[in-house]
């Protein structure tokens, strides 16, 4: 065996497992960040959900993403990875459905394996934005609609030989591909649903609903920090060198400094270094850094974090404001940061690390790739926005989308699943959001 | 007879007890409670909101005692209960009618 295709293939599995790993770290983020009464709902979309992924993205996600086809959708080997293929040949020796991936030199199912932890990653993302209110059967369903749907035509767009892809659009690893399509997914599950009973006041004004584990919350965030360590330097899918180990630094360096500008702009507009802030923080760094990470070099990716760190932070508070109730800041570090990571990538990009293509703009090479990349954005948000509007919709009007009232107020976990995460805890009854003040914001429910 | 009520921090529960034993008293009753002074509680933050937890965690004891006790158990709460900071808590004392022991149907002083 070509000891090329056994380092490339060793890479593209590690690296596929420790974003499979992230799975756990949003699991941890999201149940911290929400309360003990939903936690075992929570932890239960947070598990499911990968189920579902793999279910979806084998019968037809996969295909849909990377068979050959037109410039909107792949059609050769369509269903379960049922097409002819002779990988890990590469490039003009590779013969099969899947030519959008004959650059890298390993087998079929390990390109399936690392895609499909991707998709994973993209449906896990709505989990958290949704919470604390939906139905878990209807998340689970419009789980299967955006992996084995949504996700893999825009895929196919990106990195399946579509039409963005033919007009030089760059997204790496997957601010627009991955984050921006979670976080446009969840925006419009949040319009859907509407904020959380309590969430806002009569006046408008709103009330903090503090989550019940920031222990879990900050464990979650160091495996999802560990898992980005796969998520970018894996999506070479190639045992480059050179290319690994940079990105690998641009990656940790964008979060390093993405954390130290959320924390003081935390400090600043609110007036205490607030943890959960400097988690978003941390994550924003990380989603910013997706799309730009092997063509920029470690100095751009500071820039890139240190900004990154003061928009989630803004972005938290603007969302709140604007009555958009995202209990874990999804939309903040996956949407806002996915779009400001993509359009990184045409300012900062320099052209020594991508051949036959011209440096972004901070870098000599004019709006060209900026350009592509804002008509990338402005695509895939249009696009996504309208598609999980209709699939949310849908959903609510088949078999609805919102626990009752009662449910929601006595928490998810009882409602949904019988359970309870700490039947033998005392439960704290002196928090905000008990008793009177749920039915006091009630009139603020959409 | 008095009944001595105090409302102390949970986390000088311990050196409380110790304190009154030196002293000696007859029996005591610790409820775990929640509460709060002229602060009304404590200002706290989440992801850009403030919200206040207008009750905290207290423990109040209560002890029965004769009307000589009263004093030195009421010091020796004070001497360990004290911080120097909001949230000590406050010791209340009131008169007692009557005392009956249930095992042995005594009454007053002697049921103590």
């Amino acid at each position: 065996m070509d000891p090329k295709v056994v380092a490339d293939t060793l890479w593209v599995l590690i690296t596929a497992m420790l974003v499979f790993f992230m799975n756990l770290g949003f699991a941890c983020v999201e149940t911290g960040f929400c309360r003990s009464k939903n936690a075992v709902n929570i932890l239960s979309k947070n598990f499911i959900v990968f189920a579902i992924s793999t279910i979806g993205f084998w019968i037809l996600g996969f295909g849909l993403m990377f068979g050959n086809g037109s410039s909107l959708w792949g059609a050769e080997g369509l269903w379960f990875l049922g097409g002819a293929d002779n990988s890990p040949a590469t490039a003009d020796a590779y013969k099969g459905a899947y030519a959008s991936l004959n650059w890298t030199g390993v087998p079929l199912l390990a390109k399936f394996f690392f895609q499909l932890v991707f998709a994973g990653t993209a449906a896990t993302i709505v989990s958290g934005a949704v919470a604390e209110r939906i139905k878990y059967f209807s998340f689970i369903v419009f789980s299967l609609v955006l992996t084995a749907v949504i996700y893999p035509v825009i895929g196919h767009w990106i990195w399946g030989g579509g039409w963005l892809a033919s007009k030089g659009f760059l997204d790496f690893a997957g601010s627009t591909q991955v984050h921006s399509i979670g976080g446009w997914a969840a925006l419009t599950g949040i319009l859907v649903l509407g904020p959380r009973i309590g969430k806002y006041n009569k006046d408008g004004s709103a009330n903090a609903i503090p989550g019940h584990n920031l222990a879990l919350g900050l464990i979650g965030c160091f495996v999802l920090w560990l898992g980005w360590f796969g998520f970018n330097p894996g999506s070479t899918m190639a045992a480059d060198v050179d290319a690994i180990s940079r990105i690998c630094i641009t990656t940790n360096t964008a979060a390093a400094f993405a954390m130290v500008t959320s924390t003081l702009t935390s400090v600043l507009l609110i007036g205490k270094p607030d943890l959960g802030m400097t988690i978003n923080g941390c994550l924003a760094g990380l989603v910013a850094i997706t799309a730009p990470c092997a063509f920029v070099s470690v100095g751009s990716s500071a820039i890139i974090g240190a900004i990154a760190g003061v928009l989630v932070v803004l972005a938290v508070i603007g969302f709140d404001k604007v009555k958009v109730d995202d209990p874990v800041g999804a939309t903040s570090v996956h949407l806002v940061n996915g779009i400001f990571g993509t359009l990184c990538v045409g300012l900062f990009a320099e052209s020594q690390w991508m051949p036959n293509k011209a440096s972004g703009l901070f870098f000599g090479g004019g709006w060209t790739q900026f350009s592509t990349q804002l008509l990338g954005v402005l695509a895939v948000g249009a696009t996504v926005f309208v598609v999980s509007l209709v699939a949310w919709l849908l959903i609510k009007a088949v078999m609805g989308l919102r626990v009752s009232v009662q449910e929601e107020i006595e928490g998810l976990d009882i409602g949904e699943h019988g359970n309870s995460a700490y039947p033998d805890f005392v439960v704290r009854k002196s928090l905000p959001m008990s008793g009177s003040m749920m039915t006091a914001a009630e009139p603020a429910r959409r | 007879m008095r009944k001595i009520e105090a409302v102390i921090r949970p986390e000088k529960l311990d050196d409380v007890r110790k304190a009154i034993e030196a002293v000696g008293y007859p029996g005591i009753t610790i409820t775990e409670a929640e509460g709060h002074g002229k602060q009304k509680g404590v200002v706290q933050q989440w992801r850009g909101e403030t919200y206040r937890v207008e009750f905290l965690p207290k423990i109040k004891l209560e002890i029965i005692v004769g009307d000589a006790d009263v004093e030195q158990i009421v010091q020796a709460i004070i001497k360990a209960a004290k911080t120097g900071s909001v949230g000590d808590g406050k010791i209340f004392v009131s008169d007692v009618r009557d005392v009956i022991k249930i095992r042995t149907g005594e009454r007053g002083d002697a049921a103590l």
